[in-house]
């Protein structure tokens, strides 16, 4: 069986190339230029999926991004997609698709039982039915309604394929290639703007493509050809089929996706599937047309029931027949070009109008091409389980509210047309005021708020003639706004069918004694007698209507369904449409795939990695790595089968007895430069410093203005007005980010320069008993004895050459010095460092080991400086200066800061001297106390001391201060572990602080 | 996304810049003695308005200078920028 509803003429299909596709298991061909849907709807095939709540056999809708129906799940190689829309994928070799939401199979489905048990699913179903007993709703009800609700089946492997983004500007961005968007684009690029034009379709034309219309001397398609080629070949143009703009962002931020994979057959390796394109246009064009309204009546969702101006773009586009006994069902003139089409073609359609009767051109040429008008008239109900068969044809009484007599007529498709909906959608998200179109019964574009210019039949402007000189004159304003070029261009004259006014009635009465489903919402299952339900409930506001029942809340976003949601509203509460207003329309247009979003940025590429010089050593010395903001640092060096405990305690008892290297290379730098650095440093500093001598390091902490500790590090002046600031690893950023607001925008009067300088120095940190032995090796030249070179000395030299900068200070507690190279001798440091320690044992430590070195020797970091604590919690009130102002100090005298039983750091160590004690743990009075149990403090911090071979940690613990020595409860239910503890001092290791010194 | 023109670098977008608050917002004078209340207001108290509001932003992912901003909170139209020393 092949193809028998095709033509054998007409379509912008390549019949010479076949393609082969498979749809449920089974093969199909159709050709080059096809949609899945139109090749599915040439084999005949209309039934395509179940809907989402009773599980009714559903069909092909629409031809577009509108459709409500059709949703597949794609299958290529190894990879699937679900939700695929079927009248926007396109036909490729090879192609595998299957129906989604029924279960054996399309034809006999298991749920559809759901449709005759349809009394239990009225509007707000979830909320009213599996409300009881409360514990079903997560172990039964939901599992329940996730199989038999909702749509294709996620994929479980990681998505193979790339996308990318791209920062596009330009003068005037044109959305749509309709007849407006094409006069626009063309009279804006010949004026010398620079024009995008993107067209979701892969064709551009739009209503050229399918109607019959002459422009200038030209068929209305030969036109917009000729035009599309026009720009592409101006330079000043971009032209983009595929391309769709789903977003409308503050600032004239457009974002739209491009197509660029599914549709090739052999793609390049390195295609992306999907480009996603962030466009700041200084003026919008919206030229997106119009979308056919459904009309509202019994069964009207059975196969082969469709909008009739998709009925038209099948024949028209595809060459593709939707049906050979097609009744046209409509409210208005346009469906009749859809009859007149069929009749074309040979076929016999019926027209049924609910108008009484209509003179205008194109029906009385239907008339004379002797098509049956059956005025007066709708569908009472349809027949017809996987595909429609019967459609009930009602004579209306005096005033339309039943039928006077029934006829039936046997059909294979029903072609529906309620009228014209311009797409605003792309207007409303940009914030512009709607308006509602009594002639069209719709809403339009009005107030605008940004560069946005909506024209052509999105606006409302429903004949060619009007679209044409909208385009052309919008295009010229617009772009002359920006060129000044005054190159005028007027539209062409042009040719089309009269339509009249339609008939505002849309949504036909029952017949007599029956309760058939009347559709509104096809993908949601929402039915006339949903919405009205919700009223009788006392829903009001269309916002919760819309919540309610679902209207509109599919991924189709109610394209086809709002607007006779909101007429239905409007009706029964007798209010006008404006009255009842609409709901908000918000980004996405139409459904982005989440790989669009966030395009390269997957895995590691997330963010940015920050590696230091010496990185390529730690990894070629097994260093097992750790993320430190965006840096990755070596967390500990791994011997054979170390875990990172017992590598960690080799590598902190290395360094209390020998000696150790770290890398340190992350620690933020900061130069400041400037006669007001000193009163700088004392303003930003808790401590004083304006006199820190010339080659000195001093320590220092910073607080916010609200009081809480913000940053510690240590400070050296280099020379009279240059100091060399460090910060911690991660508030880095924010401490320069600090600086610069305070000299910017506080005290502009100081004269300072700040500048991180993080990225130009490699750092080493020596520390152990033998780091002056290897310093002195390092350094052969200099004097680095005690009295030559004391703690929180600063002397600038050189290694084997290389200027350096050596400071004396000390994190773990131990005798120790940091070097500073330029980055790009990084390595030769650190090799040299290797080289001459290894005669005292050096070995190189990671972030845990000097964790544990600062931890039992009560140096505090980042788990108690939490912005949470201040100087006195940390121990650090010492530091506090009388004599100056300083930031955050005013907030110090607030009433909680001077408790004095306030929490303060202390040392923690277990009664049994074996178990650790889980960071965040919660310390008690009594550890099993029924809760709520009151908490004392929390233990910030732990390790397994390398000096005393037990565990310590560290705690933050009201009035800790007079609780050492007490005994308290470390409790953590996360780990379910409770633990005796003995309060002790932070400063577990050298209390004195001798070894700094030494 | 909103388009910020830095004084110093032009047109750039909003994902170059950092936010930084009340543009009129003094800080007490350092070592003056101030109330609680006028303390309490500069750390924490802020207006909400919703209309024309004075701001300061940093141009962190570029010339990192902080500069002065008149935006419409409800609407995001930016009226003017300027250097902190010039008149909004
Ligand atoms: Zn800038």
């Amino acid at each position: 069986m092949s193809q028998l509803y095709r033509l054998n003429k007409d379509g912008y299909i390549n019949r010479d190339k076949k393609i082969s596709f498979v749809f449920n298991g089974k093969k199909y061909f159709g050709y080059e230029g096809d949609t899945l849907a139109s090749a599915l709807l040439a084999n005949g095939v209309h039934l395509i999926g179940r809907s989402y709540k009773y599980h009714r056999p559903r069909g092909l809708f629409g031809a577009g991004v509108d459709e409500p129906n059709a949703k597949v799940q794609l299958y290529r190689g190894t990879e699937t997609e679900p939700n695929a829309n079927v009248t926007e994928v396109e036909l490729v070799e090879g192609l595998v698709a299957k129906s989604q939401n029924c279960w054996p199979s399309v034809y006999f489905d298991f749920g559809a039982i759901n449709n005759f048990l349809n009394k239990f699913f009225p509007a707000g179903f979830y909320y009213k039915t599996f409300m009881w007993p409360k514990n079903f709703w997560y172990k039964v009800y939901e599992p329940i309604i996730r199989k038999i609700a909702g749509l294709g089946v996620a994929p479980l492997t990681p998505d193979k394929d790339r996308y990318e983004h791209k920062y596009e500007h330009c003068d005037v961005l044109v959305v749509g290639s309709g007849p407006s968007g094409l006069g626009s684009a063309l009279s804006a690029g010949k004026n010398g703007a620079r024009v995008i034009l993107a067209e979701d379709k892969p064709r551009f034309g739009g209503s050229l493509l399918t109607d019959e219309v002459t422009i200038g001397n030209k068929k209305g398609n030969e036109w917009a050809n000729e035009v599309i080629l026009q720009l592409k070949s101006m330079p000043n143009v971009t032209v983009k089929n595929r391309s769709q703009v789903f977003g409308y962002y503050d600032h004239n931020m457009m974002v739209m996706f491009e197509r660029t994979k599914d549709h090739v057959e052999n793609p390049k390796k390195f295609t992306p599937r999907q480009r996603l394109w962030y466009i700041r246009a200084k003026e919008i064009i919206i030229s997106t047309g119009s979308i056919e309204r459904p009309l509202v009546f019994a069964n009207n969702d059975r196969p082969g029931i469709l909008l009739a101006s998709a009925a038209k773009e099948y024949m028209k586009v595809y060459g593709v027949l939707v049906g050979n006994k097609p009744i046209i069902f409509t409210n208005n003139d346009s469906a009749y070009e859809t009859a007149i089409e069929f009749k074309k073609n040979g076929i016999n359609p019926i027209i049924v109008d609910t108008r009484e009767s209509s003179d205008n051109s194109v029906v009385k040429e239907a008339k004379n091409l002797n098509i049956e008008i059956k005025f007066s008239c709708g569908l009472a109900n349809t027949r017809g389980y996987r595909r429609v068969n019967l459609a009930t044809i009602g004579k209306f009484n005096s005033d339309k509210s039943g039928y006077e007599k029934l006829e039936n007529i046997s059909c294979d498709c029903v072609c529906v047309s309620g009228n014209w909906t311009p797409t605003i959608h792309l207007s409303s998200q940009s914030g512009n005021k709607l308006k509602y179109n009594d002639a069209l019964n719709a809403f339009i574009p009005n107030q605008q708020k940004q560069n946005e210019t909506t024209i052509g039949s999105a606006k409302g402007s429903m004949t060619l003639k009007q679209s044409l000189e909208e385009g052309f004159s919008k295009g010229f304003e617009l772009s002359n706004k920006i060129t000044n070029n005054n190159l005028k261009n007027t539209a062409p004259t042009s040719n089309e069918r009269n339509y009249g006014q339609h008939d505002k009635f849309w949504c036909m009465p029952l017949p007599k004694k029956k309760n058939y489903k009347r559709f509104v919402d096809f993908q949601n299952d929402v039915a006339v007698s949903d919405i009205e339900l919700a009223i009788r409930e006392g829903f009001r506001s269309i916002e919760h209507i819309k919540r309610y029942t679902t209207l509109g809340m599919a991924t189709d976003q109610g394209k086809t369904s709002n607007l006779n949601g909101l007429q239905l509203v409007s009706n029964i509460e007798r209010k006008i449409v404006p009255e009842v207003g609409h709901t908000t329309f918000r980004p996405p247009y139409t459904p982005v795939t989440i790989g669009t979003i966030v395009g390269r940025e997957v895995g590691k590429h997330y963010r940015p990695t920050r590696k230091s010089p010496m990185h390529e050593w730690h990894e070629k010395n097994n260093a097992v790595f750790v993320d430190a903001g965006l840096w990755l640092r070596p967390r500990y060096y791994k011997q054979e089968k170390e875990t990172l405990l017992e590598a960690s305690t080799r590598e902190a008892i290395n360094v209390r007895k020998n000696v150790g290297v770290c890398d340190v290379t992350s620690l933020g730098k900061i130069d400041i430069k400037g006669p007001d650095s000193a009163e700088f440093l004392n303003r930003v500093y808790t401590n004083a410093w304006m006199k820190l001598p010339i080659g000195k390091a001093r320590y220092g902490v910073m607080l916010r203005e609200d009081g809480i500790v913000f940053d510690d590090g240590t400070t050296t002046r280099i020379a009279e007005n240059h100091y060399h600031m460090t910060t911690t690893t991660a508030q880095a950023v924010n401490v320069l980010a600090h600086l610069e607001y305070y000299l910017q925008v506080v005290w502009s009067e100081l004269n300072v320069n700040v500048v991180s300088t993080t990225e130009q120095w490699a750092g080493a940190a020596l520390a152990g008993p033998n780091s002056r032995n290897l310093l002195s090796k390092l350094f052969p030249e200099n004097d680095v004895s005690n009295e030559n070179f004391p703690f929180m000395g600063y002397m600038e030299s050189e290694l084997f050459g290389v200027p350096a900068r050596i400071f004396r200070i000390s994190f773990s507690g131990e005798l120790a010095y940091e070097i500073n190279v330029q980055s790009s001798y990084g390595i030769f440091m650190w090799e040299k460092i290797i080289e001459l320690g290894q005669e005292m044992n050096i070995e190189p430590y990671g972030t845990e080991a000097l964790s544990t070195l600062r931890i039992e020797m009560g140096h505090v970091a980042g788990s108690e400086i939490d912005g949470r604590t201040i100087s006195y919690d940390l121990s650090l009130e010492g530091m506090l200066s009388k004599k100056k102002d300083f930031i955050g100090k005013r907030s110090l005298i607030r009433e909680a800061f001077t408790n004095p039983k306030r929490e303060k750091i202390v040392g923690l160590i277990p009664l049994d001297q074996k178990t650790m004690i889980p960071e965040g743990s919660h310390l008690v009075k009594d550890g099993n106390a029924t809760l709520p149990n009151p908490k004392l403090g929390h233990v910030s911090a732990s390790c397994w001391s390398a000096e005393y071979n037990n565990p310590f940690s560290l705690a933050i613990l009201q009035d800790g201060k007079n609780k050492i020595g007490e005994k308290l409860f470390a409790v953590s239910p996360l780990k379910n572990r409770n633990i005796a503890v003995e309060v002790v001092s932070s400063h577990y290791v050298d209390p004195k602080g001798e070894r700094v010194r030494s | 996304m909103l388009e910020i023109k830095c004084p110093y670098c032009g047109k750039r977008s909003q994902n170059e810049f950092s936010y930084g608050g009340d543009a009129n917002l003094k800080r007490p004078e350092l070592g003056k003695e101030v109330s609680d209340k006028v303390w309490d207001d500069f750390v924490y108290y802020r207006s909400n308005p919703k209309g024309k509001h004075s701001e300061l932003w940093h141009h962190v992912s570029g010339c990192r200078q902080w500069f002065k901003v008149s935006r419409n909170t409800a609407t995001h139209e930016i009226f003017k920028t300027s250097k902190l020393d010039e008149e909004l």
